[in-house]
């Protein structure tokens, strides 16, 4: 995982609500074994026409949408199915922050494991900074994850919640398997005094 | 006298092996479900680090999600699908991992299995890379969906990096009238709690009609829990829950048995215990629920209408009308009578062998409509065999649908089991999203018994006037 510390970067937009990781990565992408190229495939079904032209009125289609790091996007963001390749898809493309007023439990959970960042900000700082992403398609958005700040143009900065652990993951890059492995010998004390419930590997 | 605990806690406290600071706790699994579409990048991560899988005796694994429905034995057309399932089979060979595989007959959906086999006990912790492990909460268990990291983390140390989520209590009163189900509940808690309003909480299933529901019927709620927001659902074991696992493959037995259900016993929320939260609504009330949009959020009575974008708050209106463009549906208007295409039984939310019981019964001497495809999909090979047995696949095939064998199908629609541009299907499933079921398919999320209803008359159609007449 790479280091997240700061990002000054374009921002694209996209209004709709309860974003979920079907439209993010299309099942029909998972087949694949590797995390690698699920960037192509990001926003599929909105992104392509059925003969698999780009369609031009989808925004991440657009001239201007091209280099933006932090996509901008409507409450709830990544509900439903909990497949990682949802980050994978965002970060392939090119994405390095989400910007919502919030984000499902799961898909939050797998951004921090990847380096993707997601900033949840109130619903008033959220629609102004939709409809400066209207106003203006060069707007770019600076975060400093130590600060846990986002500024804003006006030189407003917003405070974003992030819990510590994973901020300290992020900053530095760390694997959080790192992290539990290190505790090998204390599961190992746990489970002398826990017993085995269930063993799926007696034939049954 | 120890503080009155949830059943979430009384788990939670059991499985922490620890917590330092402001770190998340380190949490125990004792059962981890694995399939073939987010597990080969985690067993990739363990070969590239050199761990190995820490507890194959915790871990099963089989085939659900890009198999075919086709007959066992018929060769795997789709060439990419074909090299996962080889993969599939090459890691749990490597590693040691028990797998159910294409030809075996304990193989289904990772959901409906491990119930199936006595796998799924009261108490336990069990996660899979799948969103829909809060069925296993029907039991009693803490089960919730993870990410292919986190796949590779319990298999390489049997815990989970954990912040102790919130509770919600989700108090179902009364008792459900003839034509309503299970689905119809869970349909109707989504309806009114939103598809976020569960976000960072466990939900707790309560009240007379919660508890006058069979296993099977509680899986379908608990199932579901995900599409309000909630990573886990649950219900507290009783005797109806015992009843179910006594006898299957896993279950204790003999003196363990014993020792088991007085354990699970211990485990219903105490009196006195607090949850952050509570929703309340009552079953006498509910009538079969369908879905209009594109979210399992945006359902309604099946006898409703629609909502116009002008009656929803006005942030809600864009979303609203874009999923009313993209289902053709308008607001303002009923959906009953709509013509529809496809009906799909199936899927880790409505598949089992009392699902299908239902849907046979109902459909017995009645035939399919000739502008409808009719798929039925057994949840898993076992129920498949079962349902044979009692002669249900002939009542189906007779009536004019297609009996598959068991997989995930046209729920994720990966493996050619899919809805074609524009097509209108209604479907047992849990997603409702666009492109769900198909590029440009249109779904409505149902009951098993309006979507025989309606696979009959080839309409949106209320169950309840089928079985009135």
């Amino acid at each position: 995982m790479e280091e997240f510390k700061q990002l000054n970067a374009k921002v694209v937009a996209i209004e709709t609500t309860d974003i979920d990781t079907d439209q993010i990565i299309p099942a029909i992408f998972l087949k694949t074994t590797t995390k690698v190229g699920l960037g192509k495939n990001l926003f599929s079904h909105w992104r392509y026409n059925e003969d698999g032209s780009p369609k031009e009125d989808f925004i991440i289609n657009t001239p201007e949408a091209e280099g933006a790091e932090i996509l901008l996007a409507g409450d709830n963001f990544g509900c439903g199915s909990s497949r990682e390749h949802a980050p994978w898809a965002l970060m392939d493309y090119g994405f390095k922050a989400i910007v919502s007023t919030s984000f499902a439990d799961i898909f939050r959970n797998n951004s921090l494991k990847n380096g993707l960042l997601p900033v949840i900000v109130d619903e008033e700082t959220h629609a102004q900074l939709m409809s400066l992403a209207m106003e203006d398609p060069n707007l770019h958005l600076s975060i400093d994850l130590e600060s846990q700040t986002l500024n804003l143009p006006d030189g407003r900065k917003v405070e974003f919640p992030i819990d510590a652990f994973s901020k300290t993951c992020m900053l530095e890059g760390i694997d959080q398997l790192g992290y539990l492995q290190k505790q090998l010998d204390k599961i190992e004390a746990f489970e002398a005094d826990y017993g085995n419930r269930v063993d799926t590997l007696t034939p049954a | 006298m120890s503080k009155p605990r949830t059943l979430f806690e009384k788990i939670w406290d059991k499985h922490v092996v620890m917590q330092e600071g402001n770190n998340p706790s380190v949490l125990y699994i004792d059962l981890h479900l694995v399939h073939e579409v987010t597990s080969p990048q985690a067993f990739q991560g363990l070969r590239d680090k050199g761990l190995t899988v820490r507890r194959p005796d915790k871990t099963i694994a089989t085939m659900d999600h890009s198999i075919p429905t086709t007959p066992i034995g018929q060769p795997i057309t789709d060439k990419i699908a074909a090299a996962q399932i080889r993969q599939m089979e090459r890691n749990c060979q490597e590693f040691g991992v028990r797998l159910f595989d294409m030809d075996s007959e304990n193989r289904g959906i990772v959901h409906v299995i491990g119930p199936e086999h006595g796998l799924t006990q009261p108490g336990m912790t069990i996660v899979c890379g799948d969103s829909h492990t809060s069925t296993h909460g029907a039991f009693g268990a803490l089960a919730f969906g993870i990410g292919t990291s986190e796949v590779e983390h319990v298999m390489a140390t049997q815990t989970l990096l954990q912040r102790k989520p919130k509770t919600m209590e989700i108090r179902v009163n009364g008792k459900l009238k003839p034509g309503v189900t299970s689905k119809d509940i869970i349909l109707a808690i989504i309806a009114k709690n939103g598809v976020a309003g569960g976000t960072g909480y466990v939900f707790e299933y309560t009240g007379e009609a919660i508890r006058s529901l069979s296993m099977e019927e509680r899986m379908t709620i608990c199932n579901m829990s995900i599409e309000g927001g909630a990573r886990a659902g649950m219900i507290a074991p009783d005797e109806t829950t015992f009843e179910y696992i006594k006898g299957k493959p896993h279950a204790p037995k003999g003196a363990e048995w014993d020792a088991a259900v007085e354990y699970w016993k211990s485990l219903p929320t105490d009196e006195g215990a607090e949850y952050d939260a509570l929703v309340e609504l009552n079953a006498d009330d509910l009538t079969p629920m369908i879905t209009y949009g594109t979210h399992p959020g945006m359902g309604m009575p099946i006898a409703g209408t629609v909502p116009a974008p002008a009656d929803v708050p006005v942030g809600e209106r864009f979303t609203l009308e874009k999923a009313l463009t993209y289902m053709d549906v308008e607001g303002g208007k009923p959906l009953l009578g709509k013509e529809i295409d496809v009906v799909f039984l199936g899927s880790c939310t409505n598949s089992r062998i009392t699902d299908l019981r239902a849907a046979a019964d109902l459909i017995k001497g009645h035939k399919v409509s000739d502008s409808v495809r009719f798929m039925v999909v057994p949840g898993s090979q076992k129920v498949k065999i079962q349902a044979e047995k009692e002669g249900l696949d002939k009542i189906f095939m007779e009536a004019g649908a297609d009996w598959r064998t068991a997989g995930c199908s046209m729920c994720i629609a990966m493996n050619g089991d899919q809805l074609a541009p524009g097509e209108y299907a209604i479907s047992t499933s849990n997603r409702n999203f666009e492109g769900r079921q198909g590029k440009g398919g249109r779904t409505f999320l149902a009951s098993p018994l309006t979507a025989v209803a309606s696979a009959i008359t080839g309409k949106v159609t209320d169950v309840r006037d089928m079985m009135e007449g």
